[in-house]
């Protein structure tokens, strides 16, 4: 009898989670991909809006839903949690957080990617840079603790991601002289399980690629949610520039590990291997965009690969159990690199760093993408990333740190009108060649998803949400929300009915058929 | 005596501005950044071009010199004019005071036109306001001139009428659409996403498509449905329309 009634439970368990999405980037692998088929390419043309969520905030609105058996569990800007009824779109409790008077976000806006969920506990980082948990049921706080001391320019945006019985998160601030970090906090107790700073201190391997007191303050913020896999037990996470961002005169070296992607042990946060994309960043170019977990077929042979289309306009492969460099092309324009050597370190052209009278380069400093997400497909093995072709007049200037200041060295002014144009696209993801592209009027700030629909989702800075053929590029449907789409697509389902939903301007908005 | 020394340092703390203690170094610096990340729109000598004439005593978006620096620093609102966000706060100052110092060079720059004679020509024979409203009259197919003298300095006003299609205002691009049934569309750009685009025609109706629908979507960057006046107008009639147009500041 308790035999049958426990399966009978994981049955319904089982059931119901292809219809969740239960972590940021949908899956610990982080290939934003939805199992879900009842969308596809032969009705999608048929999507209708089901009902909008509309948040009271002027910021931009960048979560992605996490979705647990018919409620959506958002972030709203600049730190507010809301739980909302799936099927209507009603909301069931809501959690604001109270911010300090004198919080500034040093380099970008009051913002919020969204929550991890381990059971009935919902987590989020807070701008004021604590881990709040929350009760799933009413938005209650379970524990609240201090990740780092906002007044020095340590900031959460980011979603937290759940690994076993820890919350991982990272932190903003490279423009604001940080040390970064990667934390874990026990997910019952809110005490903190191990910290990894991203910029090695004296005595520790990889401080030598610093020098004087530059690694004090140099940066490498990790303000992107990472990824992980169970079968090596490694956390991968992206990091940040170094600093001050455009000016590199006092911190000669590589500056590890800056514009790195580290693996980390889950269980204790020991550095498992580190790649280094851009040593020396001088153009603000984080690595910190989606570690993505899939196999590739490398040279004949079957790869476990954790890739990344990097800021730098470079698309990398990696072994993931070794970090082992396996490819690295580029998949948008650049002028900076002659290309990489056997390695994988850039063959960095002459006279590309920033200047007093502007150098022109390609990308800009908001790089060939950025934290939207890009998504791979086991059906189509492609992997999709949306792409911004825009270059820009590097500036440098003179840095000098204060405290919970900005520390930049210099910037940019950016080539926006029709100079500037954005696509979608799709590459083979064993080999980084272009497959197709779809054309978008200007550089995008969404993330894309691919279904097992057979579809892509992806959004535009003028509004349009719309879906591909995951297969050919070709537009099968779009509808203009009225609004900027800065976030990424997501798919749940609820009784039976399939939904793609997508934060715009300042709406959430929820599709079905 | 005592009261007097405190009524003097009162004065000084009053007064004090973002210049004060600055010199020839500061200035020095200031005109490079100025030259190297600015002249792009206000000319190397600040006389204006796509941005403002920065060579005058009186400035319509500073009324004082902090506010020269804010301006540096965070733009102005809804214009073209970006914020030097990438300058510290030294190298903005610095800035400010280089362009403060533009206009103590003199306004050079000479009129030679008639402003009411401009008028008549922008009225009458130059059929400007066909296109474009100025002092509250006009069509609304080319830009709105209402304020433009404050915006363009008058040697690309010059320009402007001489050469329109040497720089077409953002919002005014010119575009050749063919649709389904072949017609070819002149037209203004008036919005654009990536799956549609909504134009004025030459007769002003605007016009919705999806691309898809369309078989073509040329972008004549460079080209301007404006008429050169090269020739079409003698040279005092430019010299006054210039006159005119440059005296358009809001101002009365």
């Amino acid at each position: 009898m308790r035999a049958a009634i426990l399966g009978c439970l994981l049955v319904t368990l089982a059931a119901a989670q292809p219809g969740n999405w239960t972590t940021y980037s949908g899956d610990p692998g982080a290939q934003r991909f939805s199992p879900l088929t009842q969308i596809n390419t032969r009705n999608v043309s048929g999507l209708k809006p089901a009902w909008v969520y509309q948040v009271g905030q002027k910021s931009e609105f960048e979560t992605t839903p996490i979705a647990v058996d018919g409620v959506l569990y958002i972030t709203e800007p600049p730190t507010v949690v809301t739980a909302l009824d799936a099927r209507t779109g009603r909301p069931l409790w809501t959690w604001r957080r109270t911010l300090p008077k004198d919080l500034q976000t040093i380099g970008f806006g009051r913002v919020n990617r969204g929550v991890a969920v381990i059971g009935d506990t919902v987590y989020v980082g807070t701008l004021d840079a604590h881990i709040v948990a929350l009760d799933a049921k009413s938005g209650a706080v379970r524990w609240d603790t201090e990740v780092a001391d906002y007044k020095l320019g340590y900031c959460i945006t980011g979603a937290p991601l759940a690994v076993k019985d820890k919350i991982i998160t990272g932190t903003s601030g490279g423009e604001a002289g940080i040390r970064g970090f990667v934390d874990a906090y026990d997910a019952k107790s809110g005490k903190r399980a191990w910290r990894f700073y991203t910029i090695p201190g004296p005595g520790e391997p990889g401080h030598d690629s610093w020098s004087g007191d530059a690694w004090k303050t140099g940066g490498g913020s990790t303000w992107v949610t990472g990824s992980y896999d169970a079968a090596t037990n490694l956390i991968y996470w992206g990091v940040g520039n170094p600093g001050p961002d455009w000016n590199g005169d006092d911190r000669p070296g590589d500056n590890l590990y800056t514009c790195a992607l580290v693996a980390l042990n889950a269980d204790d946060g020991t550095l498992k291997w580190h790649f280094q994309y851009t040593p020396h960043d001088d153009h603000d170019w984080d690595a910190t965009e989606i570690p993505v977990l899939f196999d590739a077929t490398v040279r004949g042979k079957t790869r476990k690969v954790v890739a990344m289309a990097n800021r730098n306009a470079f698309y990398y492969l990696h072994d993931r159990a070794t970090g082992e460099f396996l490819l690295g092309v580029p998949y948008a324009k650049q002028t900076w690199a002659k290309g990489l050597d056997d390695k994988g370190r850039p063959i960095v052209l002459p006279n590309t760093s920033p200047s007093v009278e502007g150098t022109l380069l390609w990308p800009n400093l908001n790089g060939s993408t950025n934290w939207f997400s890009p998504s791979y497909s086991p059906l189509t093995k492609l992997f999709y990333v949306s792409v911004r072709e825009i270059g820009a007049y590097y500036y440098k200037s003179p840095a000098e740190y204060k405290p919970g200041t900005f520390f930049a060295g210099g910037g940019e002014r950016a080539l926006y009108g029709d100079d500037a144009h954005g696509s979608i696209r799709a590459l083979d993801a064993s080999t980084g060649k272009l497959k197709w592209e779809f054309p978008l009027h200007t550089p995008p700030w969404s993330g894309v998803m691919a279904t097992a629909g057979g579809l892509l989702f992806g959004g535009s800075d003028e509004g349009n949400f719309f879906a591909l053929d995951a297969g050919t590029g070709k537009a099968l449907w779009q509808f203009q929300t009225g609004g900027k789409v800065v976030s990424n697509p997501m798919s749940f389902s609820v009784d039976g009915k399939q939904y793609v939903a997508i934060a715009a301007g300042q709406g959430l908005f929820v599709f079905g058929l | 005596m005592r009261f007097t020394f405190w009524a003097v340092f009162g004065c000084i703390a009053l007064s004090a501005g973002p210049f004060d203690k600055l010199g020839p170094n500061d200035l020095a610096r200031g005109k490079r950044l100025f030259e190297a990340q600015c002249s792009v729109c206000h000319g190397m000598n600040g006389a204006g071009g796509k941005g403002a004439n920065l060579a005058v005593v009186k400035f319509r978006n500073a009324a004082n010199d902090d506010a020269l620096v804010e301006v540096v620093k965070n733009g102005v609102p809804d214009s073209e004019m970006p914020a030097a966000w990438w300058m510290n706060e030294q190298e903005a100052v610095q800035v400010a005071y280089f362009v403060r110092s533009l206009g103590r060079i003199a306004s050079t720059i000479k009129i030679a036109g008639s402003i009411p004679a401009g008028k008549e020509v922008f009225l009458g024979k130059g059929g400007c306001a066909g296109c474009h409203i100025a002092e509250g009259a006009g069509g609304s197919m080319g830009p709105d001139l209402s304020l433009i003298g404050a915006r363009r300095s008058p040697a690309h006003l010059r320009e402007s009428i001489l050469e329109p299609g040497k720089a077409v205002p953002e919002g005014f691009l010119a575009l050749t659409v063919v649709d389904a049934a072949g017609n070819k569309i002149r037209c203004i750009r008036v919005n654009e996403d990536t799956f549609t685009i909504q134009v004025r025609n030459m007769a002003g109706k605007i016009l919705s498509f999806r691309k898809s629908e369309l078989r073509e979507i040329h972008k004549d960057f460079g080209a301007s449905p404006m008429p050169s006046y090269a020739g079409r107008l003698a040279e005092p009639d430019v010299d006054n329309l210039v006159a005119y147009l440059a005296s358009l500041r809001g101002e009365k």
